[in-house]
């Protein structure tokens, strides 16, 4: 029999939307997020000197006015970070240098030149304004498009250029389609800089250990743990004298706390210099100018394309703008999306032209979509102009590319296995149930009535679970062989039972919010035929004591896919130990042997049972009685890779994730004539994120995804003048949207489990951030007319695209 | 993001407070609500030497009717005014404004004479007392003087207060029959600062039309009653003399549209329910 | 005359905190905010942006809901500061609101969560049957990044008609 159905009453609990496990601390103010913990006696307050020029050379930092301040104990800089620590290891192979401090030069407003160390945060802040820092500014090359051609200054002496890679993919035979393709179509977009902004800031404890020659550090970091090879590395020190634990609870992370690791390496540099422990608490002007964000791109997206609307070929020029350092793990965002680079569809012939440039910006990282709202937006936003430059409806347009339903597992040109999927039936059953007639029946009565209104269509793959080896496609070939290949997606749970048979969980997912505990709770709950309350799950990270690997962490909307199917998989081998033990007792035969209601009993016939407790202590208190062939049932950790995530080939074709949803979004939206703001009249969103294991949380992360993409569509912006100066400094410059700007969307669900991921799931916490912008936008071109759509769509550039009527100033002579 | 050292004193009346601030005015400063300052001193925008919290003087805390205007003392809060029953008939102006003001939370403990003494160029209060022709009243150890709001605000953050002054109070004249009062605003955010902000007043003789979020003060104009093709035009001269910039979420060609557009609309809501 | 407090020294500072006096020290700089997390333990307010935007540090302050990030510690002397921890009951059962909040999955990740329930806290007194625009309009002083705001909403609304329901049964004349 399949192991799996041995639990009596399989789907009891996983794909039930049952209330969070973690709700009833977090609404008491019992949560234990990373500041709230103790620190050890005698622990210092950092404060860090941040750069005011976005580029310049640091002539001179005299520290001696600031040491003399009381309460400071301590100020780090350059010469100790060089004593002490090395650059950070860069993901392509050009010699630039990254350390954690500014070393010779300052490359971004913001960047930390000094760390002092004080008493408490209010002194540590005092002193800051008493560092004397002499810099000798340098023009600053802000521009992404002109550092790309080279027009701008250097960055990186030792480079020599900042277009630190530049690599050209070619899938099929584009040159041959586009010669044969009856019309092209091309858009350019320039996506904008933006990040999540958690409401949670960046927190570091590091301690140096001299004995060991080791450093301990707590941060509310949240994986790839990719990250700690690299901050080992950064500190020289062996990466298991790097420990790294995290908090029980996080503020959130959208990916944004991978960008702790600098500081991590940071802080743990000046504990070793103050030799006391010491305490970094981001505040949200760092955190702005600083932490972490979404690359901008600046795209050339061209089709070739049919009369009737088929893409035969697509060409992807894409420059990435990084800001001042190419930050582990980028040039990530670049090629997270390279397998699927085709979208939804059945594009076989493409070219792609990757340019990774520098500029004198804050370094970029992981923010959630990463990589899929830059690509979606200029894939969607041409679809839409394939429609609109042929005459075509721009749904029809999207439903003729679409890759077939009986054609999954389909490989893409660029080398993804779209695992699974109904992408007709999606659209389907979205226009169906999400009223697209009517919608549309909206719009025309709003257009008759004199006002403007679009409706706007984005599909969209959502990746998940991504390959180790997905990064090394910046590399060459001849480069990745020299490195070796990577790849893969190591994932790991632990199930332990105690000797009163109470069951626990540990897996190393760095929740950020989300749930897992209580998913996890219910996966492994139904296994045991148990209660979740009864399961006890952990998820603060240690990296000395806990089971992990590289792709540990949270991110790649990795969580439902591998890391609860990990735990699955886990609880099911424990529970199959316990079966063999339990069916002596029982005297059945081992096949026969449920789970169910606290109890192990025989199949049909559920009085001849054992207390689950008792069956599950057994090999605590009697490993000696467990009869023939039973092996003690005590804790079982499992390591998990999606066999389908190979390296990269030959031809750079890269199956760069593990399994792939599947989103249809559409909108309808109403510009105010007067103000040019525009209004959301209706979102409605259909995801197919295989197989949903609690569908409330589920919905919980679409709508979350979908806030974001509200804002990145409306609102948000990073902005830098054309000298570096940053502008969106505060939360009253940098625009979140609050309840007033977000609407509630129309959720919709389909599930086509994964053939890949152990319990079908998919992950589903990213997509909206990929489809809701694009698909807004589309609504906005289609309710003006126009082409060129850039982000964030505020109310002063609308009005612009509607073309503004400013009459000229009268002559003073007219009556005023 | 933490307040650079300072001395703090809490007076018990307005006399002592007047008293602390006349003999440290070059650095000391007023703290009534700190919906704004405190923000600014977390920011080390200001580094005052010692801050005199006014915001629990009873003796400035109440809205009142005061020779035809409601006087609302310095320490009373934005939340008090706007929960004012009676309002919407006294001031009707301010009842379409204030909710516009910050948010619920900040309003609760904001005062209105701290808005007023900010001076935000996109500030609600000082737009709505430059539209309805209110005054300042305010207060050192050696006088008392009353200042018409339009000759108040000096420029962005900037007023014609002394150092040695409080705000003891500020006046909004209350509606006259057969006046109406309009207010409309665009800012990117529910309780952001306005990119435009208009209130409008009509009578049975004439349009009066004040700006904020565009000028580096709030700014008004007097007509006669206008329609039409001349409103227009006049309204176009308007957002012309206010000098509108470019910054970083809106172009000063949209300012001038807002301008049109916002101030016409309320132009004529103000007219329409000048007899309500 | 009043008392001028030095800039330097540790002044002491008595308030109500939850309904029970409470003690501790601080400059006069100290955000009330710090000193209710670091000085008086009370870490279930969250701190996020330290210039009244976010609204993560939203207590009440002798009813009201404020920024404790905009308040000065030496500022809440003899008032009542309600935070986050004195919404449940002493045996830990949750209230009408937090019920709702758990039931609607109105929180995620849980920072901006305490701030939020403490202005519902203030608001839904003064407000006993809101509508939606209006709760919005009192929720834009909160930013959330993980809920997309829905079910925030739906739970204030539940919890409203919970509460106010409950409220019209108690004072229903008995029959």
């Amino acid at each position: 029999m399949n192991t799996a159905d041995r639990t009596a009453e399989a789907g009891r609990l996983i794909g039930r939307a049952i209330e969070r496990l973690e709700d009833a601390a977090l609404l008491s103010g019992r949560g234990r997020y990373a500041d709230d913990l103790p620190v050890p006696p005698g622990t210092l307050h950092a404060a860090v000197l941040r750069s005011s020029h976005a580029h310049a050379e640091l002539v001179a930092i005299d520290t001696a006015a600031a040491l003399a301040l009381p309460g400071v104990v301590a100020v780090l800089t350059r010469e100790d970070v060089k004593r002490w620590t090395r650059p950070f290891t860069v993901g392509v192979k050009q010699p630039m240098e990254h350390w954690c401090l500014a070393v010779d030069r300052v490359r971004y407003v913001g960047e930390p030149i000094a760390v002092v160390l004080a008493e408490d945060r209010y002194r540590a802040e005092d002193v800051l304004e008493r560092i004397d820092v002499q810099y000798r500014p340098l023009p600053a090359a802000i521009d992404t498009r002109t550092a790309a051609a080279g027009g701008a200054p250097l960055l990186h002496p030792a480079v020599g250029a900042n277009v630190v890679s530049d690599r050209s993919f070619r899938y099929g035979d584009p040159d041959g389609a586009f010669a044969a393709a009856e019309h092209r179509v091309a858009l350019a977009i320039d996506y904008p800089r933006n990040s999540c902004t958690p409401i949670e800031c960046f927190v570091v404890v590091a301690e140096w250990n001299p004995a060991e020659g080791s450093y301990e550090v707590m941060a509310n970091f949240q994986g790839p743990m990719t990250i700690h090879p690299v901050m080992a590395l950064a500190l020289n020190v062996p990466s298991n004298r790097l420990r790294l634990k995290t908090p029980p609870d996080s503020g959130g992370s959208f990916g944004v706390k991978q960008a702790l690791a600098p500081y991590i390496v940071l802080m743990a540099a000046a504990a070793r210099l103050a030799g006391r422990p010491v305490k970094w608490t981001e505040d949200r002007l760092e955190h702005l100018v600083a932490a972490n964000s979404a690359t901008n791109r600046v795209t050339r997206i061209e089709a070739a394309v049919r009369r009737d609307g088929i893409v035969t070929a697509l060409d992807w020029d894409q420059i990435e703008d990084c800001g001042a350092y190419l930050r582990a793990p980028e040039p990530a965002t670049l090629y997270r999306m390279h397998g699927n680079m085709t979208g939804a569809y059945d594009i076989r012939h493409v070219s792609i032209r990757n340019r990774v440039v520098l500029t004198n910006k804050a370094p970029t990282g992981l923010n959630r979509g990463f990589g899929g709202p830059q690509v979606y937006f200029a894939l969607e936003r041409l679809m839409q102009r394939i429609a609109a430059e042929l005459g075509l409806d721009p749904l029809e347009v999207i439903r003729r590319n679409l890759v077939p339903s009986d054609a999954f597992p389909y490989r893409t040109a660029p080398g993804a296995l779209l695992d699974s999927g109904d992408y007709q039936r999606a659209l389907d059953q979205a226009a169906a149930a999400g009223g697209l007639a009517e919608l549309k029946r909206r719009r025309d009565a709003a257009r008759a009535a004199g006002k403007l209104y679009g409706i706007g269509y984005a599909a969209v793959v959502e990746p998940s679970i991504s390959n180790m080896g997905y990064i090394t496609t910046v590399l060459t070939a001849a480069e990745r062989q020299k490195a070796g290949p990577k790849n893969g997606a190591q994932s790991t749970a632990t199930v332990a039972i105690d000797p009163l048979g109470a069951v626990s969980v540990i897996v190393a997912s760095l929740p950020q919010g989300q749930g897992h505990r209580t998913v996890l709770a219910q996966v492994v709950a139904e296994v045991f035929g148990l209660q979740p309350r009864d399961i006890r799950v952990t998820t603060e990270f240690d990296t000395v004591r806990d089971a992990w690997s590289i792709a540990a962490g949270n991110y790649s909307s990795r969580f439902a896919g591998a890391v609860a199917g990990t735990a699955h998989l886990a609880a099911v081998a424990l529970r199959d130990k316990l079966a063999r033990i339990a069916a002596a007792r029982l005297n059945v035969a081992v096949e026969d042997v449920r789970f169910a209601d606290g109890k192990v009993h025989a199949a049909g016939n559920p009085d001849n049972s054992l207390s689950f407790g008792r069956v599950a202590g057994a090999s605590h208190w009697a490993p000696g009685t467990l009869g023939e062939g039973a092996e003690a049932a005590l804790r079982e950790t499992v390591f998990w890779t999606p066999s389908v995530l190979d390296a990269p080939n030959e031809a750079d074709e890269i199956n760069s994730s593990a399994t792939y949803g599947f989103i249809f979004d559409f909108c309808g939206v109403e510009i105010d004539r007067d103000t040019g703001q525009a209004r959301i009249d209706k979102y409605v969103t259909m995801h197919d994120a295989g197989r949903l294991l609690n569908p409330a949380l589920v919905d919980g992360q679409v709508r979350g995804g979908f806030s974001n993409g509200v804002g990145a569509a409306f609102f948000e912006q990073l902005v830098y003048d054309v000298d570096g100066t940053f502008r969106s400094g505060t939360f009253a410059d940098y625009l979140v949207p609050t309840a007033c700007e977000v609407p509630e969307p129309v959720i919709l669900h389909m599930e086509t489990p994964s053939p890949v991921t152990p319990l079908g799931a998919k992950g589903v916490g990213e997509g909206n951030c990929m489809s809701t912008p694009v698909c807004l936008a589309n609504a906005v071109a289609d309710a003006l007319g126009v082409a060129d759509v850039n982000l964030p769509m505020t109310p002063a550039k609308l009005a612009e695209l509607m073309a503004i009527d400013d009459p000229p100033p009268r002559p003073p002579s007219s009556t005023r | 993001m933490k307040p650079p050292p300072f001395a703090y004193l809490r007076p018990e009346t307005p006399e002592e407070a007047l008293a602390a601030l006349a003999s440290e005015a070059d650095s000391a400063l007023l703290l009534a609500g700190g919906q704004s300052l405190m923000a600014m001193l977390n920011m080390r925008l200001a580094q005052p030497s010692l801050l005199i919290d006014i915001g629990s003087l009873g003796a400035l805390s109440y809205v009142r009717i005061s020779g035809g205007a409601l006087a609302v003392g310095a320490a009373s809060t934005q939340s008090a005014l706007e929960h004012r029953s009676g309002l919407v008939g006294e001031a009707p102006l301010l009842a379409q404004a204030l909710p516009h003001l910050g948010h619920y939370q900040t309003r609760n403990r904001g005062t209105v004479c701290g808005s007023i003494a900010h001076a935000d160029p996109s500030g609600e209060l000082p737009l709505c007392l430059v539209a309805l022709k209110g005054e300042v009243a305010l207060r050192s150890v050696r006088e008392r003087r009353i200042v018409q709001a339009e000759q108040f605000f000096l420029g962005a953050l900037s007023t014609t207060r002394r150092p040695d002054e409080m705000i003891e109070e500020a006046r909004f004249p209350l509606r006259r029959k057969g006046e109406g009062h309009a207010f409309r605003e665009l800012s990117m955010r529910q309780g952001d600062f306005a990119i435009c902000a208009v209130a409008a007043s009509a009578t049975a003789d004439g349009l009066r039309l004040a700006v904020g979020g565009v000028a580096d003060r709030p700014v008004a104009r007097d007509w006669p009653l206008l329609e039409g093709g001349t409103l227009d035009d006049a309204l176009s001269d308007f957002a012309w003399d206010l000098e509108a910039r470019d910054d970083m979420h809106a172009s000063a060609r949209y300012r001038r549209m807002l301008v049109r557009k916002l101030g016409r609309a309320a132009l004529e809501e103000a007219m329409s329910c000048r007899n309500g | 005359m009043s008392k001028r407090l030095s800039p330097d020294a540790q002044h002491r500072i008595s308030l109500v905190l939850n309904g029970r006096a409470a003690h501790g020290r601080a400059e006069p700089r100290m955000l009330l905010s710090d000193f209710l997390r670091h000085v008086l333990g009370a870490t279930g307010t969250h701190v996020g942006c330290e210039h009244g935007v976010c609204g993560a540090c939203t207590v009440r302050v002798d009813g009201l809901a404020v920024r404790s990030c905009l308040m000065l510690a030496v500022q809440a002397e003899g008032r009542c500061v309600d935070t986050v921890e004195g919404l449940a009951g002493e045996d830990g059962t949750l209230g009408a609101l937090q019920l709702a909040f758990r039931h609607h999955h109105a929180l995620q990740c849980g920072f901006c969560t305490a701030g939020i329930l403490m202005s519902l806290a203030d608001w839904l007194t003064r407000t006993p049957k809101p509508d939606e625009r209006a709760l919005r309009e009192m929720l834009s002083g909160h930013l959330c990044r993980c809920t997309g705001y829905t079910g925030i909403v739906r739970a204030a609304l539940a919890a409203a008609a919970e509460i106010s329901g409950r409220k019209t049964a108690e004072e229903a004349p008995h029959v």
